[in-house]
């Protein structure tokens, strides 16, 4: 009974200040011109009573206090009246929260994107800050899988709060902001890799399966800040799962070459015509390993014998691919062998080492020509990294054939030298002798 | 005329002379080698349990030779200038027959000349050899000192390789702490205000052609300031009974047994530890871990790293450069501050200051290669 009366007063409340704002002859944007205006830099003077009172109220409603501090938008200037409105220059809490003066309070879930769209969707008043900055996530989210479900009225899917933060907001490239790259799989994970919150809706192991796959590699433990991680395959505001025709779409953003061997091959069609998502059925989706020569094996570790039975002619075709690329394996492992071993002796192999980098171009090469299934492109260009490997072998042998020339050469000085040093020691003593 | 007449019959001579002793002699009557001969036949060596310390001098002049002629070898293949200097020694390493073999000796004869030139002095401070009256030798024998480290650094960027390049980079910055002159000092050295091509072309300046041609005067003075006076008798043998050894062709043969030494070890060091050329220097790449300059320069780099920012009301770095300089004054002039050895009287304050500086400098070394 007490909610439903404090419900009805809220709603009271809101009614008073659009008649308000009506009969003063306000748009929305003007409530957002006053209260952001109050706080610029430079325009807000004396105290601020949002902080002065709520610093000493503790728990929910003090927090904010904290959490603010290092906020983008408090470091921009904006303050507490930048987003919740009304006067900080109030002592009195009923006159600082004047709905009269824009305030509006804490907004509800389904709020919340218009809540911060009324400054981020404007474009005007976002060049004043940063003119690079985007404009249209309010219109990306309304979109996306969480936005089209908020629509619907479901409360628990993410707004730009859960995913930023709601005090505390840091620029996207700032490491402590939720949405900086190495972070964002966290947040997602959050709510996506929590099977209580998700309550079956979605499968929960995604986030894990991301944490062991080569992207995660690079982003997290090499510090590769272009790695992607869950939004730059899903999008961030306009977040969706991507559907089976757009797979190759999104992972050709950055596998590029790939993605256009495979639209050419005989697998395009054929994947299409079982409505096989095309990257994904061999690499996996959040699970993207490492790109191995075993997944061409007969066998063990084949992805290719998923459909392949061992006769056909695509078999054919894997069997030859690997082994064109085991072979320029062998011999590229067999010059660096070679190659380091003569380093290691001191020989200048500089020009060896850039033939090994060549021929190590040429493998990374092929096995992305193994994306056309063209097991003659393959061959072609592992003979081309074979026949480098093979010069590079040859520097390597001549460096350690040099080496036991100087070895040798060093022998023969050395008895020269000594054969030298015996006949002046014999000189001297022969001329001393004669002295004495 | 009586004189002319002489000088006449004396000039006739020598053609006659060699006319029936064969080119020796005929050369001997032209180019008058007659006084040096008279100088190398007079010319002996005291002998006692010390000597052994005069060969460092003619095993430091065999290294000095050893890079003149090495040096004057790279320079047919070298190329000074930012985009080639790198591309030449690799080619000079592995295009040019024994190449490798030149580039290696010069390097390790270049520190290895260093390290008898330290020995060299330092057994001539701890023996006196500096008083009077051989001041103008130890004076011109510590410019050659500064002249050789001189010619490690500027040599030591000529490979243009990345770990050469930044410890150019922090040696020609350590200047600009001096008040006034630092400033035009650095950019002297560097030809602009950064490390660049320019930089690599006025160091190769410095040390082919300048460095050179200042070395051989002051050289020549040293050696023939040596020839003068002849070796210096320890103080503690002066009042032992006086033996000699000529050094024609006695101590000379000696040496150059002791030079067949040095070589042997030169021709190992080039054959089982060529000298590395490391990567190519890249300007805008970031700084490689473990910079440091060559070992004789890294006493004073271990120092000035290990200074405080600031000592009272001065820069860390500035007190330091100032103290080097005032210490490489002292031992410039230590001949004429060692009033006591000067009256050939024992000078053991001296004697201990020397101590304390290699033990210092030995030190500081052992932290640098270890730090």
């Amino acid at each position: 009974m007490a909610n439903n009366r404090f419900g009805l007063s809220r709603i009271a409340l809101r009614f008073a200040v659009l008649v308000y704002a009506l009969a003063s002859g306000w748009t929305f944007s003007h409530l957002r011109e006053a209260t952001v205006h109050a706080a610029e830099p430079g325009t807000s003077k004396g105290v601020d009573y949002c902080v002065e009172c709520h610093r000493d109220l503790g728990d929910n409603l003090g927090s904010p206090v904290v959490e603010s501090e290092g906020d983008v938008h408090i470091q921009k200037g904006l303050g507490c009246v930048g987003c919740h409105g009304g006067d900080s220059s109030q002592p009195d809490a009923e006159r600082a929260m004047d709905p009269r003066k824009g305030f509006t309070g804490r907004p509800e879930p389904s709020a919340v994107p218009s809540f911060c769209g009324k400054c981020h969707s404007d474009a005007g008043f976002m060049r004043r800050y940063n003119p690079a900055q985007r404009v249209d996530q309010e219109a990306e989210y309304a979109s996306s899988g969480h936005g089209t479900r908020l629509r619907a009225g479901n409360k628990k899917v993410a707004t730009c709060l859960n995913c930023h933060g709601s005090h505390g907001i840091h620029p996207v490239n700032h490491p402590q902001s939720r949405v900086y790259a190495p972070n964002v799989a966290k947040t997602c994970g959050k709510c996506h890799a929590d099977p209580k919150y998700m309550q079956s809706t979605l499968p929960t192991n995604q986030v894990d399966e991301y944490a062991n796959s080569v992207h995660a590699e690079a982003l997290l433990v090499k510090n590769d800040l272009s790695a992607p991680t869950c939004n730059d395959c899903h999008g961030n505001h306009g977040a969706s799962p991507p559907g089976v025709s757009s797979v190759a779409n999104v992972c050709g953003t950055c596998h590029t070459r790939q993605a256009e061997m495979f639209r050419k091959s005989v697998h395009d069609s054929a994947f299409r015509a079982m409505d096989q998502a095309e990257c994904l059925a061999c690499h996996a989706n959040h699970r993207v390993l490492r790109p191995d020569d075993a997944m061409l094996a007969e066998k063990e570790g084949s992805v290719c014998a998923a459909c392949h039975d061992g006769e056909d002619k695509g078999s054919q075709t894997r069997a030859e691919m690997a082994s064109a690329l085991t072979g320029l394996r062998d011999r590229l492992q067999r010059a660096e062998s070679l190659i380091d071993r003569a380093e290691k002796a001191g020989m200048q192999v500089s020009r060896a080492s850039f033939a090994v980098a060549e021929s190590h171009d040429s493998l990374v090469n092929a096995r992305v020509l193994v994306h056309t299934f063209s097991a003659a492109a393959v061959k072609a260009e592992t003979d081309r990294g074979m026949t480098i490997a093979d010069k590079s072998y040859r520097m390597g042998q001549d460096a350690l054939d040099e080496l036991q020339f100087r070895r040798k050469g060093l022998g023969a000085s050395l008895v020269v030298i000594l054969v030298a040093l015996v006949a002046v020691y014999l000189k001297i003593q022969q001329i001393e002798r004669h002295e004495q | 005329m009586k004189a002319t007449e002489e000088r006449q019959e004396g000039s006739v001579q020598g053609p006659g002379q060699a006319e029936s002793g064969g080119v020796g002699d005929w050369l001997r009557g032209r180019l008058g080698f007659a006084s040096v001969e008279a100088l190398v036949a007079k010319k002996t060596v005291p002998l006692h349990r010390h000597s052994i310390w005069y060969y460092l001098g003619g095993m430091t002049l065999f290294l000095f030779t050893i890079q003149v002629v090495t040096g004057i070898l790279l320079l047919l293949y070298y190329r000074p200038s930012a985009e080639e200097a790198f591309e030449s020694v690799q080619f000079i390493m592995t295009d040019v027959s024994f190449g490798w073999l030149v580039r290696s000796i010069h390097s390790w004869s270049a520190n290895l000349m260093i390290a008898t030139l330290f020995v060299h002095m330092f057994t001539v401070y701890f023996l006196k050899a500096y008083r009077k009256p051989r001041e103008c030798t130890w004076v011109t024998g510590v410019l050659l000192l500064f002249l050789s480290l001189a010619f490690g650094f500027s040599g030591y960027l000529l490979p243009w390789n990345s770990l050469a390049f930044f410890a150019t980079r922090v040696g020609t910055e350590i200047p600009r702490v001096i008040p006034g002159v630092g400033e035009f000092f650095m950019r002297f050295l560097r030809g602009g205000d950064e490390v660049t091509g320019a930089t690599l072309t006025r160091f190769f300046g410095f040390h082919v052609a300048i460095l050179p041609a200042v070395t051989t005067v002051v050289l020549g003075i040293h050696i023939w300031l040596v020839q003068f006076h002849g070796m210096s008798r320890p103080l503690r043998e002066e009042g032992t009974e006086r033996r000699e050894m000529k050094f024609f062709p006695n101590f000379l043969l000696r040496d150059i047994m002791g030079w067949l030494v040095a070589l042997a070890l030169l021709a190992a060091l080039a054959a089982l530890f060529p000298w590395e050329l490391g990567e190519k220097a890249d300007p805008f790449a970031p700084a490689p871990a473990g910079i440091r300059p060559e070992w004789f320069f890294l006493f004073s780099f271990e120092t000035l790293k290990l200074l405080p920012a600031h000592i009272l009301f001065i820069e860390g770095e500035l007190l330091g450069v100032v103290g080097f300089t005032a210490g490489a004054m002292f031992w410039l002039l230590v001949p004429f501050l060692d009033r006591k050895a000067a009256r050939g009287e024992p000078s053991p304050a001296f004697t201990v200051l020397g101590i304390l500086i290699v033990l210092y400098m030995a030190v500081m070394t052992g932290i640098g290669f270890l730090s």
